[in-house]
C-alpha cells in the first residue's frame, strides 16, 4: 500500500474512522442532539475528501476495491443522501423516543450501514462486494427494528432479516460457482473465462444467474419484492428512504459495475434475463401500486416499477446505459427522499401519517408541505420541470438507442399507469380539507418552523435539486459522462 | 427577448395572482388580466412589424432566440416565431383574457390559486406555440398539462375527479409516445451526423428511411392527434370537457386543442414528408369520421355542454381534413377554422356556463322557452349557434368553406361526405336552440340576465367573428407565407405534387440561413 492507495482509500477510511469517533462521543456524552451532529459532520468531512481522492483516480486498490471516478460520484451520491436521512430522522426520533430510551446508537448504524455502501460502490472482487453487502444488511436490520417497542418495525426486521440471509445464501453459491468456473474472484477474471472461451459454461451461468438473484433480492425486483411492501411501511420512516435511497444506489452501482465487467449483457441468455426481470418489475410494480390506500406502500410499489425502468436503462449496455442509470439513480435518490421526508415531517407532528385519508386537504392546511410531496410524486410520474422527467428521457434515450423497442413501449405504458396511482395520491392532496375539529387547534397553527429547521432544510434542499436538474440538468450530465466513461474505459482494459 | 417576454410574463404573474388573494378580492383577476393584456399588445406589436418579412417564408423567422440549455444532447432554448404561431399566440392571449371573464362570478373560492393555474397553463400554451427545438417544445408542451389538471380536479364539476384522471391519463399516452418519436429522430441524427440533434432546422434535414419514418411520423400523429382529439384517441374530451369549469372549458377547446393541431403543422407534416403522402388520405378519412361523429353524436346530446363539446370534435375534424390535403387553399381554410372555432367555442362554453349558473343545471330538457327570461344569453347563443353551423359572412364559414374547397381537389369523396357534416351541424345547433331557448316555458326561476361585462366580453368575440368573416385576409395573410411553404414540403398523392427536386435547395439553404449566426 502506497500513499496514493491511502489517498484513495481516504472515503472509506474516513467514514470508518468516524464511526469509532462517534462511537467513542457516545460513551463519553450520551446526548441525542451531539450524536447526530457528529454524524452529520462526518458524512460532511467524508464528502470533502471526494475530491481529494479523485486526484489519485483511477486506482486499484489491492485486488478487492477500485477506487474510480464511478466510484466516487456514487460515494458522493450515498454520503448527500444519509445526510438528508440524518437530518430527517432528528425530529422523528424525538417525537417516538423518550430522553432516556438510547436513541443515539440509532446514528452510529446509519453511519456503519453507510460504510457498507462506499465499499459495494468500489468492490471489484466477491470479498468485498460480500462484505460491503453484509455490513449494510445486518446495519439496516437493525435499523428497521429500532423502533423495539412497536409491532411493525420488529416483524418488518425480521423479514429483513430473512431476506438477507436467503440473498446471502444464493450469492455465495453463485459465487462459489463462478469461483469453480473462472479460478478468479475478481469480477474481470470472472468475465475473461467466458471471452476466452467464447462460449458459456453452464455452471458459469447458473452461478451468475444465482448471484443476479441476491443482488435482485436486495433490489426487490418482481418477483423477489415480495418483503419491499411489509419492510417499507414497517420500518420508520426515515430508515425506509434510507433503504429506498441508499441501500439500494449502492446495490445498483454494484450491479452496473459487476455486469460491465463481467460482460453480462453480451450474453443473450442473460440480456433476456433481464429484461424478462425488467418488464416484470414494472408491471407488477405499478399494477399492485394501484390498490394501495397506504402511502408508504403505494410509494413501495413504485420504487419496484423505477428499478424496473432502470433495468431498461440498464440493458441498453455500453456508455448511455452507465450514464443513463446514474443519472436516473441521482435522480430517483432525490425524489424519494423528497416523498418519504413529507411523510417523515408530517408522521413527526401526529404519529404515523401513512394512510391517504390523513393527506386529504393537506395542499389548504399546510401548503409548503403538500407542494413539496406534489413536486417528488410529479417527479416520480416523470413530469417535465422535475427531475424525473429528465431521468425518464434519459432511460427511454438508451433504449431506443439500443434499439430495444418493446421495452420502451414497455416503459411508456407503466409510466401511464403509474400516473394513475400518483395523481389520486395528488388529488386526495387538493380534495377538500377535513372538518378542522380533527386537528386540535395548538398544534395545527404549526407553520413551516414546527418541522424542526433541519427537516425543513434539508427537504428545501432536495426540492431545489428537483428542480434545477429539471430544468437544467446539462452540468451533471456532462460530470457523469466523464465519471461514466472511466468504468467503461477500465472495463475495457483487460489484462 | 421578446419571445421570451411572451413565455415568462404569464408564468411570472402566476404565483403573484396566487399571492394577491390576500390583498383583495379581485386582485388575482386583475393580476392574471394585466399579464394577458400585455402579452396581446406585444403579440399586436409583433403583429403590425411583421410584415416585412412575410414573404420569406417557412424556416425564415420573424424572430427568433437562441441561447444553449444542455449542449450533450443538443439541446437549446430555441424559440421562432413566424405567422402562424402569431396568430395562435394572439388567440391564446385573447382568450385567456376570455377564460377568465368567463369565471369571474363562477369560481369565488380559492380564487388565487385558480388564476395561477390559468396562467401557468396559457404560458405553456404560448410555450408550445413558439419552441422549436423539440425538446423545448415536448417541456412546454407538458407544462400546460399539471395546472389544467388543477383546474379539472378542484373547481370542476360533479365528476370532476374522474374527468381529470382521463384527461392527463390520456394526453400524457399520447405526449409519451411522442417523447419516443422525439428521442428517436434525434438519435436519426446522431447516427447521421455524429452528434444528437432536437433542433427543427437539422431534424427538417433527416432523408428517413421509408418504414423508420412511418413509424415515427405515427408517433408524432398519434402524439398530436390525442389534443385534438381525433377519433378513436376522443374519449377523454366530453367528459372533461362538460366537467371543467367554464374557464377551463374555453382554455381546453379553444387552445388546448389547437396545440395538437399546431404540432401537426408545425412538425408532423414538414418533418415526414414521405410517409405523410402514404398517410394523408388515412389523416383526412380519420377527420371526415371526426366530423360526422361528433355532429352525430352532438344530435344526441341532453346535456347542453356535452353537446357543444361534440360539436368541438366535429370542427376539428374540418381542421383535420384540411391540414393533410396538402393545397395551399385547404391549409388555410385549416387555420381559419382554428381561429374561429376558437371564438366560437369559446364563446359557446361562456353561455353554457352562464345558463349552468342560472339553472343549477345543464340538462336541456329542464330548459325551455328560455328567451323570455334571458334575452341577452339567448341572442347571443343564437348568434354563435349561427357561427357554428357556417353560416356565411362569420368566420366559421370561411374555415370550413376553404377547407371543402381545398380537398376537394385530392380527395373528392371524403370532401362530399364531409360536407355532410355542415349539414348536421344546422340540426344540432338549431336543435340545441329549440330545446334551450325556444318552446314552452318551464317553470324555472332565473334572477338575472348576463352582466354587462359578459355580454359586453360576448359582443366583442360576435364583432370579431363577424370582422373574421367579412374580411378574413389579416389572418391569411399573415400565415399563407408558412402555409405556402408546407405544400410545397409535403407533396400529397395528387396531381398537385410538385418535383421533390425543389424542396431540397431550399431546404439546404434553410439549414445553412439558421446555422450561420
Amino acid at each position: 500500500m502506497t500513499l496514493q492507495d491511502f489517498i484513495a482509500l481516504s472515503p472509506i477510511l474516513d467514514l470508518g474512522a468516524f464511526s469509532i469517533v462517534t462511537m467513542l462521543v457516545l460513551a463519553v456524552r450520551r446526548h441525542h442532539a451531539t450524536i447526530a451532529l457528529v454524524s452529520f459532520v462526518s458524512c460532511l468531512l467524508t464528502l470533502a475528501t471526494l475530491p481529494w481522492a479523485s486526484t489519485s483516480t483511477p486506482r486499484t486498490v489491492t485486488a478487492l476495491l477500485i477506487v474510480d471516478e464511478y466510484a466516487l460520484l456514487y460515494m458522493g451520491l450515498l454520503l448527500s443522501a444519509t445526510m438528508v436521512v440524518i437530518s430527517l430522522s432528528y425530529r422523528y426520533l424525538k417525537f417516538h423516543f423518550s430522553e432516556q430510551e438510547g436513541v443515539e446508537e440509532y446514528y452510529l448504524l446509519l453511519l456503519l450501514a453507510t460504510l457498507g455502501g462506499l465499499v459495494l460502490t468500489a468492490s471489484a472482487h466477491f470479498v468485498s462486494f460480500f462484505l460491503g453487502l453484509e455490513v449494510l444488511g445486518v446495519s439496516l436490520c437493525s435499523l428497521i427494528g429500532y423502533l423495539r417497542a412497536r409491532r411493525h418495525p420488529l416483524e418488518a426486521a425480521v423479514k429483513y432479516l430473512l431476506i438477507s440471509i436467503s440473498a446471502s445464501a444464493f450469492l455465495l453459491f453463485g459465487m462459489a460457482l463462478l469461483y469453480f468456473e473462472s479460478g478468479s474472484m475478481t469480477f474481470r477474471g470472472v468475465g475473461m473465462v467466458v471471452e476466452k472461451a467464447q462460449t458459456v459454461p453452464g455452471l458459469w451461468l447458473g452461478g451468475f444467474v444465482l448471484v443476479l438473484v441476491g443482488i435482485a433480492l436486495k433490489l426487490g425486483l418482481a418477483p423477489f419484492h415480495m418483503w419491499i411492501p411489509d419492510v417499507y411501511q414497517g420500518a420508520p420512516t426515515p430508515i425506509t428512504a434510507y433503504i429506498a435511497t441508499v441501500s439500494k444506489g449502492a446495490v445498483i452501482a454494484l450491479l452496473l459495475r459487476f455486469a460491465t465487467d463481467v460482460g453480462a449483457l453480451k450474453i443473450d441468455a442473460l440480456a433476456h434475463l433481464f429484461s424478462l426481470l425488467a418488464v416484470s418489475s414494472m408491471v407488477t410494480g405499478n399494477v399492485l401500486a394501484l390498490f394501495q390506500q397506504n402511502v408508504k406502500r403505494l410509494l413501495a410499489y413504485s420504487s419496484i416499477a423505477h428499478f424496473g425502468y432502470l433495468l431498461v436503462a440498464l440493458l441498453a449496455g455500453g456508455a448511455a446505459a452507465a450514464e443513463a442509470v446514474t443519472f436516473y439513480v441521482i435522480v430517483y435518490c432525490a425524489m424519494t427522499l423528497g416523498a418519504f421526508g413529507v411523510v417523515t415531517v408530517y408522521s413527526s407532528e401526529r404519529g404515523d401519517a401513512e394512510r391517504f385519508e390523513d393527506y386529504r386537504g393537506l395542499f389548504w392546511t399546510r401548503p409548503w408541505l403538500a407542494a413539496m410531496l406534489t413536486l417528488s410524486l410529479l417527479s416520480l410520474a416523470g413530469i417535465p420541470v422535475t427531475a424525473g422527467f429528465i431521468g425518464k428521457f434519459y432511460a427511454i434515450a438508451a433504449g431506443v438507442d439500443a434499439g430495444l423497442w418493446w421495452l420502451v413501449l414497455a416503459l411508456i405504458g407503466n409510466s401511464v399507469i403509474s400516473l394513475y396511482y400518483y395523481l389520486r395520491l395528488i388529488v386526495t392532496l387538493f380534495d377538500e380539507a377535513p372538518a378542522p375539529a380533527t386537528i386540535p387547534q395548538g398544534p395545527a397553527v404549526q407553520s413551516t418552523e414546527a418541522a424542526g429547521w433541519t427537516a425543513v432544510f434539508s427537504l428545501g434542499l432536495v426540492a431545489s435539486i428537483i428542480l434545477l436538474l429539471g430544468v437544467y440538468p446539462g452540468p451533471l450530465m456532462e460530470f457523469i459522462r466523464d465519471s461514466v466513461s472511466n468504468l467503461l474505459m477500465v472495463a475495457g482494459q483487460r489484462p | 427577448m421578446v419571445l421570451w417576454l411572451l413565455i415568462l410574463i404569464p408564468l411570472l404573474a402566476a404565483p403573484l395572482a396566487w399571492m394577491g388573494q390576500q390583498w383583495s378580492r379581485h386582485a388575482a383577476r386583475w393580476i392574471a388580466i394585466g399579464a394577458l393584456s400585455i402579452d396581446l399588445l406585444l403579440a399586436f406589436l409583433l403583429w403590425s412589424q411583421g410584415h416585412r418579412f412575410q414573404n420569406s417564408g417557412h424556416g425564415s423567422w420573424l424572430l427568433e432566440s437562441h441561447t444553449s440549455w444542455i449542449p450533450l444532447w443538443g439541446i437549446s432554448l430555441h424559440l421562432g416565431l413566424d405567422g402562424l404561431s402569431l396568430v395562435l399566440i394572439l388567440l391564446t392571449a385573447f382568450l385567456g383574457l376570455i377564460a377568465i371573464a368567463a369565471s369571474w362570478t363562477e369560481i369565488q373560492v380559492r380564487v388565487g390559486f385558480f388564476h395561477c393555474n390559468v396562467l401557468l397553463a396559457l404560458g405553456g400554451v404560448i410555450g408550445v406555440f413558439l419552441a422549436i427545438d423539440l425538446f423545448l417544445f415536448f417541456f412546454f408542451w407538458e407544462v400546460m398539462l399539471v395546472p389544467m389538471y388543477l383546474l379539472i380536479a378542484v373547481w370542476g364539476h360533479e365528476q370532476r375527479r374522474h374527468a381529470s384522471f382521463k384527461f392527463f391519463l390520456f394526453t400524457q399516452a399520447g405526449s409519451l409516445l411522442l417523447l419516443v418519436g422525439i428521442i428517436a429522430l434525434a438519435l436519426l441524427h446522431q447516427q447521421v451526423s455524429g452528434r444528437p440533434s432536437f433542433d427543427y432546422a437539422d431534424l427538417m434535414g433527416l432523408a428517413l428511411k421509408n418504414e423508420m419514418g412511418w413509424w415515427l411520423m405515427l408517433a408524432f400523429f398519434i402524439g398530436f392527434a390525442v389534443k385534438l382529439p381525433a377519433p378513436p384517441f376522443h374519449a377523454w374530451l366530453p367528459d372533461t370537457y362538460t366537467a371543467a369549469p367554464t374557464g377551463a372549458s374555453v382554455i381546453l377547446a379553444g387552445l388546448l386543442a389547437k396545440t395538437g393541431a399546431y404540432g401537426l403543422l408545425r412538425f408532423t407534416i414538414p418533418l415526414f414528408p414521405d410517409a405523410i403522402s402514404e398517410f394523408a388520405p388515412i389523416a383526412m378519412g380519420l377527420g371526415v369520421i371526426s366530423i360526422l361523429y361528433g355532429a352525430v353524436l352532438a344530435c344526441a346530446q341532453t346535456d347542453i355542454k356535452r353537446l357543444v363539446a361534440y360539436s368541438s370534435i366535429s370542427h376539428m375534424g374540418f381542421f383535420l381534413l384540411g391540414a393533410f390535403a396538402g393545397t395551399e387553399l385547404a391549409l388555410q381554410g385549416a387555420v381559419m377554422q382554428l381561429v374561429a372555432h376558437g371564438l366560437s367555442i369559446g364563446a359557446l362554453f361562456m353561455l353554457a356556463g352562464a345558463l349552468q349558473e342560472r339553472l343549477h343545471t345543464r340538462d336541456m330538457r329542464q330548459m325551455g322557452g328560455l328567451w323570455g327570461a334571458v334575452p341577452r344569453v339567448a341572442s347571443m347563443a343564437m348568434f354563435f349557434a349561427l357561427a357554428s353551423l357556417g353560416l356565411p359572412g362569420l368566420a366559421n364559414f370561411i374555415g370550413e368553406f376553404l377547407v371543402l374547397f381545398g380537398s376537394f381537389a385530392s380527395q373528392p369523396f371524403l370532401t362530399i361526405l364531409a360536407s355532410i357534416g355542415m349539414v348536421m351541424a344546422v340540426i344540432y345547433s338549431l336543435a340545441m336552440m329549440q330545446r334551450a331557448f325556444f318552446g314552452r316555458q318551464h317553470e324555472i326561476r332565473i334572477e338575472a340576465d348576463l352582466s354587462n361585462s359578459a355580454f359586453g366580453t360576448l359582443l366583442l368575440i360576435a364583432a370579431l367573428q363577424v370582422l373574421l368573416g367579412l374580411y378574413p385576409r389579416p389572418v391569411l395573410s399573415t400565415t399563407m407565407p408558412v402555409m405556402g411553404t408546407l405544400v410545397r414540403l409535403a407533396p400529397p398523392s395528387s396531381h398537385l405534387t410538385r418535383p421533390p427536386v425543389k424542396f431540397l435547395p431550399s431546404s439546404n439553404s434553410f439549414t445553412s440561413h439558421v446555422s450561420a449566426p
